[in-house]
């Protein structure tokens, strides 16, 4: 049902990138949010849904992000980064904290994200991650079809479950024969 | 880097960042709190069961029968060690040390670690056949600790389930193809599963301090059953029976190892010893 759909979009969205509603913490927020993944440098950790909160207080800011993958090793990166830009920006005392819970999901990256990531040459995830953990168990996984972010075929086939990075997996194209990145759903 | 080095210039972006493991190691959970010695042992069982593995994987990089096994068995183990990040540094609080020190200056008496991920790599289908009966187990063990009455490990269970998904299943493609593959690839993973078999006991053997740990840590007795249905299908149809016989004494929970760990560790510590403190 659309209105279902409408709803659960929005509820996921509020979930994906909570930003504050004061002032002062969403221009700093406005802030955090130009980091990019230094893997996938045309997805910023707002479009991921990494950025968690950004509280300014009197004299100091306080950032939390949460990683993709436990072990990621991205989020070194970030972390300096959203340092870095904040204190750029002229903000003191800036904080910058990992959080583990709510666990990150592939549902949090934004419809932008999406898109941005097939223009990248990576193909975006497909389906959602509450639909993989309730989906039929056995030994033989089911899996939509992942279009070719090159040549938009459905003809494609996993080469191997884990790629170039904790986040993605990787394909080849049947059609155009060409080998791509896979955003896997997590 | 030292405190006194010399303002970087804006070029530099990361110049003048401090990346410095201690801080975020203390910045790692947001609020965590202090584990008390119990729930810390608990954190130390399954940390170092994941940082032993990791250290295992990690071996097969450059080594795997093809490149994306390369890739593949390096991802799962950046995962472990993730997992084992958050872990030890959660045991680390309950004694004032940091995850750094709990895994590279304890000697063997003090890990954790269960026998089966000690057992060496052997060939590609004992590696397979370590990380089937290993994903699985862990599979159902965070399913469950997602539910733990203790906020820090319910998290850490949360994140890690969903990886450990993963695992599983690249491990079950093997195992299936393997199994069915060549009569001397079939030969391999049965002599796998045979040789492994004596240490899937020793997972789900209860203890005292699980007892202590009522509502916060996973019984792991609780577990068979889930692990039995789940492998089951996956070796009906690989055509693989269960080996029976056979059982190992087991005892990593108390410190007492097979003579693997000991070279294990000495790999994984060897540098930090020769160079305390040492960092780039």
């Amino acid at each position: 049902m659309v209105t279902t759909a409408g709803t659960t979009a929005a509820r996921i969205e509020a979930e994906a990138r909570p930003r504050p509603t004061d002032a002062a913490s969403l221009a700093a927020w406005r802030i955090a949010a130009q980091v990019v993944d230094p893997e996938i440098p045309v997805l910023t950790i707002e479009d991921l849904g990494v950025l968690r909160s950004v509280t300014v207080t009197d004299d100091a800011v306080a950032v939390t992000l949460t990683p993709t993958y436990s072990g990621c090793p991205a989020m070194d990166a970030m972390r300096d980064d959203v340092l870095e830009v904040l204190t750029s920006a002229g903000y003191e005392n800036v904080a910058v904290r990992l959080v583990l819970s709510p666990a990150w999901t592939t549902d949090w990256m934004s419809e932008i994200g999406k898109a941005k990531l097939r223009e990248y040459g990576i193909a975006a995830p497909t389906g959602h991650a509450t639909a993989r953990a309730s989906g039929p168990a056995g030994p033989i996984s089911l899996k939509m079809a992942v279009k070719c972010p090159r040549c938009s075929s459905l003809n494609t086939r996993e080469l191997a479950h884990f790629g170039s990075t904790s986040c993605k997996s990787l394909y080849e194209c049947r059609d155009c024969l060409e080998p791509f990145d896979y955003f896997k759903v997590l | 880097m030292e405190a006194d080095a010399p303002a970087q210039t804006p070029e530099d972006i990361h110049g003048h960042v401090a990346v410095d493991v201690t801080t975020l190691d203390a910045e790692l959970i947001e609020g965590a709190s202090v584990a008390t010695a119990d729930v810390a042992e608990y954190a130390l069982w399954l940390g170092d069961d994941a940082l032993v593995l990791a250290q295992q994987l990690g071996a097969w990089i450059s080594r795997a029968p093809e490149l994306e096994e390369d890739v593949a068995l390096g991802n799962v183990a950046l995962d472990l060690i993730g997992h084992a990040r958050s872990l030890l540094h959660y045991a680390g609080t309950a004694s004032n040390r940091t995850e750094d020190d709990l895994a590279y200056w304890r000697t063997e008496p003090d890990f954790r670690s269960l026998h089966i991920v000690e057992q060496p790599n052997g060939d590609f289908a004992h590696t397979i056949a370590r990380q089937f009966i290993v994903a699985h187990y862990l599979f159902e063990l965070y399913s469950r600790l997602r539910a733990s009455a203790d906020a820090t490990l319910a998290a850490i269970a949360a994140k890690a389930v969903k990886e450990v998904d993963y695992h599983r299943d690249h491990s079950t493609q093997w195992v299936l193809r393997l199994a069915q593959g060549t009569d001397e690839s079939r030969r391999r993973m049965i002599t796998a599963f045979s040789d492994l078999w004596p240490y899937v006991e020793e997972i789900f053997r209860d203890d005292p301090l699980i007892d202590r740990l009522e509502g916060i840590a996973v019984r792991p007795s609780s577990l068979l059953p889930a692990f039995d249905a789940a492998i089951a299908p996956v070796l009906a149809e690989a055509e693989l029976d269960i080996p029976s016989g056979f059982v190992a004494s087991g005892g990593g929970r108390t410190g007492k190892h097979s003579e693997h760990l000991a070279f294990l560790l000495a790999e994984m510590q060897v540098l930090t010893r020769a160079h305390p403190g040492a960092s780039w």
